[in-house]
Order: C-alpha cells, then structure tokens, then sequence
C-alpha cells in the first residue's frame, strides 16, 4: 500500500513536469502523454531491470515507446529515474535540445529505439526479443502502442511474426484512450474488437479497466509476466488524464497550446 | 556462376566468423538461393513473411541489439515499399542494416512493370547517409561483401540474382567508396552502373572503331559517389555519357550532374530509362525497347561529342 502510494506522488511530479516541459515551450502533445503516466511509472519503478548509470548497459530491459510523441512523458520519468538532470527538461523541443518532441535513441539515455512515425516501434521491439534471444540474456521488452496507431497495416504484420516466433519475452501496451487527431477512434476508423483482434494474431490479452491506476496496471503486469506468448495489455486510459483543462478538451488536446497560466493553474492543481 | 551462389558462399564465410551476423527475408528464401544459409545457422535466419515493413523494423530491433541484419527483397520493395521504416528506423536512428534489392530494372524480367525499380536509387539517394551499391559481376560481389558488412551504417545491396558477363579477374582490388577505370580513353568517358556496365565496354569497342577514344568507368557506389574520379575523368575528356538500368531521373545520371555541375560542367548525355514505367520480356529485347544497347551508348556518344 505504502508503495503505491508513493508511485501515486511519483505520477503527479512525473504529471507537473509533463506540463512544465510543454508549458515553457507553449505547445506539444499534452493529451497521450498524460494518459501513459501510470503505465510508465509502473514500469520504470518496478519491472525494468536498467541502470541510469550505464543506459546502454548489456541484457537491460528495453522499451520501445512507438507512440513517440508521448516524449514528454518519458522524458518526466527517465528524469526521475536519474537518467539526466532536470534541467534538461526545460528545453524540450528548443535549438539544440536532447529531448525532441518524439523519441529519439540518440539523442537522450535511456531512450531504447527512435520512433515518430507511426507504427514502426513494434517490429523493432520483436527484433531486440530476437536479440534477446539469440544473445541468451532473459531481457524483457516492453512496447507502447497508441491506439490510432493501430490503424497501421505495419503493426499487424509484427503482430503476426511476434506470435509465429512464440515471443513470451515481449509485453505490449495499448495505450486505449479512444482519441486520435481527427476525433475519437472509433469515428475515425474503428479498431474493435480489439481483445478479440490480438487474441486471434495469437497473443495473451489481459485488459486494465483503469488504465491511469497505478496498483490496476500493477497487477495486471505481475499477472502477465508469466504468459508463454506474446501478450497485448490493453489499457483503458483517459487522454489528458490528471490535469483538468487538458482532460476537458477530449478530442482537441493531442498537441496543444498551453498558456503560462495554465501551466501554473496545473501545477497548483497537482499539488506543487 | 550465379551472383547469388556466390554471395551464400561468401556469406558462408562471413557468418561462420561473425556470429553477430544475421539474415532476414521476406519469403524470398528461396529466390536469393539462402536455403544453404539458413539449414547452417537456422538460429540466425527470420523469414517473416511478406511483410517488408515489419522485416525492415525487426532488422532495426535487432541492429539495435548490436546484431547485424541484412534483409532480402525484390528491389522494388526493399526500397520504395519501405522507404518511411528505413528513412525512420533504420538510417534516422543510426541501425546498422544491409539491404539487399534483388533484379533491379529491367532484370526483373518475366515480373514486369510491377516489379521494374526504375525508381530505387532514386528513392534512397536523398535519404542522408544511405550508401547504395551495385556489384556488376561476381567478383565484385565476392570481392566487396567484407566491406559492406563491416561498414558501419546502412546499405542498399542493388543486386542482379544471376549470371553476369565476367568484369574482372581475380586479382581486383575493391574500395567501397572509389570506383573502377575499366578502359583508358581521351575523347569521352562513360560512366556506368550494374548491368550497364557490360554494355558500356561494347560501346567503347564500336566508338574505338571509328577513332573515337571512350574511358570507361563503373561507378559500383553511386552514394557516396566517388567525386574526385568524375572530375579529374570529366577534364580531361570533356564529354561524358551515363549509362544506367535506372530511370535517368534520380539514379547515376542525376548523381554525376550533380558533381559536374558544381565543379566541372561539361556536355553529358544519360543512357538509361527515360521516365517510363518497366514491362514484361527478357533482357535483350528490354534493353533495346528502352534504347540500353552499346550501339544506342555508342551513339549518344556522338551525339555528346558534336554538341
């Protein structure tokens, strides 16, 4: 209890720091970078094996984060983890910075894989499974899928081969927070039935009913970790989830303008 | 001997040293002859299906890694088919990967327009710091494969499957990043590329013919192209013909303008594919619907010397 109370202080510092990277520079992906919040602290404080210290240090587990705008959010928490200093996250998105708007693996520590372009993080995480394989080194990988990105034709190809292959290495998020650029998913282009989707490219799906609790996304993982195939956790997020004038925008907040008062008003709201 | 038998047997070799080395195909095993390859080190061999955008980012995981991948295609679709996961995944996030484009242009043959890359060096030749080759016989083939593999970044393999005319003799010595002066000459040269090159020599036979002195030099690395032997070759013949299985928008026509029209302009004339779309037939009658022959290099040669 006492532990997850403390990833629930982690989330809000991770939340504050969100809003200040984008708030300084004024724009950016705010909305899927606040609903991944729980995941990636979850993930970092308790089940990654990495070393700040050493970032590309051999059999580390990875994360291969394909829905690379959310940058921000990793940023917070690689921060926290003492990847790097914080005052490198006040210059996201500025000339010369380390921290682009999407992930970029040579450009900031601990950041496993580039990604940006939609739909390309999850045959790079079955490649580094095949690594992982190959070099005998029981590293798990970790992915995180937007659930627009799934929309990309690449993303059930790697979907197909991680199951064929028998990937039980691989644990993939999907960050299902129903909204992409253009308006919801489901009137954009639909992606249900989901579970059954995953279920019959032949992987384990487990489904978090709240994916912005930190002991949900908790449990569901400790439960997973065991699974022989691939396995595809669906997380039912909430974009914007936590700061309450990015919530309110639902389909308008994927990249968005914050004032210096907004940013300030967040940061009160969460308690700094 | 086939290119392609020669490249498993050198792969042979390669692997059996570096164990860092692994192979992915996109259910063209068999086409690239790998079968050899894969019964001796199935654990380093992935068919993924056809699916070559998903080969392209698991090639980029497992570069990542600190493997090496390299992956086989068609040509056509292990360039413009993947060019967002290797312009992202692979060359923007610095993976090491080897791609290897097989039946370029119109060796594709029987396939036909569909699978006729006219477009492919094109595709790759504005993607920062991809290297693009193309081996003309086996021995270049056998001769390079030490150095494509160890150079550390992305390159495109632009590779014809099966017999070619015999280029060079067993002493050659091969430099990734030059080029080869196949024939000394005083009145014009020739640049060329791939199956182009066997053509280019009969044109500088015909041209030698009727006093006409042709240099002739394969450009087998058309990126990074070897500037320095262009320049030094364009002054001292002042005409140069490009001879390329490419559309002459984007591939070895477009590359060596570049290099003249910034140091050296001289009169150039391009032999290649004038921005039509490909077709079924066998090579020779391809070569002569699209004007690819020595005779049409011979006389694009006048053409460039009368200007």
């Amino acid at each position: 209890m006492e532990e997850l109370l403390k990833l629930d202080e982690i989330c809000k510092k991770v939340r504050r720091d969100i809003i200040l990277q984008i708030g300084m520079l004024g724009v950016g992906h705010a909305g899927g970078s606040l609903s991944v919040v729980e995941l990636l602290v979850v993930l970092y404080k308790k089940y990654m094996r990495v070393d700040p210290k050493n970032p590309k240090k051999a059999g580390r587990d990875r994360l291969f984060v394909s829905k690379g705008h959310s940058g921000p959010a990793v940023y917070a928490v690689l921060c926290d983890m003492g990847f790097f200093d914080h005052s490198w996250l006040e210059t996201l998105n500025k000339p010369g910075t380390r921290l682009p708007s999407h992930c970029d693996m040579n450009l900031t520590p601990g950041i496993d894989m580039t990604t940006g372009s939609l739909g390309q993080g999850l045959s790079c995480a079955i490649g580094a499974c095949l690594g992982s394989r190959l070099n005998e080194d029981h590293a798990k990988i970790y992915s995180i899928l937007g659930d627009g990105e799934l929309q990309e034709g690449q993303i059930w190809e790697a979907a197909m081969f991680a199951s064929h292959q028998k990937l039980s290495n691989l644990m993939v998020f999907i960050d299902y927070n129903k909204a992409q650029i253009d308006g919801l998913v489901s009137d954009v282009c639909g992606i249900e039935p989901l579970a059954l989707k995953w279920r019959a490219f032949g992987w384990d799906v487990l489904e978090v009913r709240d994916g912005n609790s930190c002991s949900e996304i908790d449990a569901t993982i400790s439960g997973a970790i065991k699974s022989e195939k691939p396995c595809a956790v669906i997380l039912n997020t909430i974009k914007g989830f936590g700061v309450s004038f990015v919530e309110e925008l639902e389909v308008e907040n994927h990249s968005m303008y914050i004032t210096n008062e907004q940013m300030k008003e967040a940061v009160k709201e969460l308690g700094f | 001997m086939e290119m392609r038998s020669v490249l498993v047997q050198k792969l042979k070799q390669i692997m059996d040293c570096n164990e860092k080395i692994v192979i992915i195909n996109a259910d063209l095993a068999k086409a690239a002859g790998l079968a050899e390859i894969i019964s001796r080190f199935p654990k380093r061999c992935f068919n993924v299906g056809v699916a070559e955008q998903n080969m392209t980012g698991v090639a980029a995981g497992i570069s990542s890694y600190g493997f090496v991948p390299l992956i086989f295609t068609f040509a056509p679709f292990a360039t413009r088919r993947i060019c967002d996961q290797l312009a992202v995944s692979v060359c923007y996030a610095r993976q090491n990967v080897k791609v290897f484009g097989l039946d370029p242009g119109i060796s594709a043959e029987y396939n036909g327009g569909t699978h006729m890359s006219f477009e492919d060096i094109g595709v790759l030749r504005s993607i920062p710091e991809f290297v693009i080759f193309e081996p003309c016989d086996t021995i270049q083939l056998e001769k390079s494969l030490d150095s494509v593999v160890n150079h550390n970044g992305a390159v495109y393999i632009r590779m014809f499957r099966k017999e070619t005319p015999k280029i060079f003799c067993e002493d050659y010595d091969f430099d990734l990043f030059g080029s080869d002066l196949l024939k000394v000459g005083r009145d014009i040269t020739i640049f060329c590329t791939g199956i182009m090159v066997e053509e280019s020599l009969a044109a500088g036979k015909i041209l030698e013919n009727i006093g006409i002195s042709a240099e002739i030099i394969n450009i087998h690395t058309i990126k990074p192209i070897d500037k320095k032997t262009i320049i030094n070759s364009a002054k001292k013949t002042k005409h140069i013909v490009t001879a390329e299985n490419h559309n002459v928008f984007g591939g070895l026509f477009s590359a060596v303008s570049e290099v003249l029209s910034e140091n050296y302009p001289v009169p150039i004339g391009a032999i290649g594919i004038c921005d039509k779309f490909g077709q079924v037939g066998k090579m020779p009658f391809l070569k002569k619907y699209y004007k690819l022959t020595s005779e049409d290099i011979a006389k694009k040669a006048k053409e460039v010397l009368a200007r």
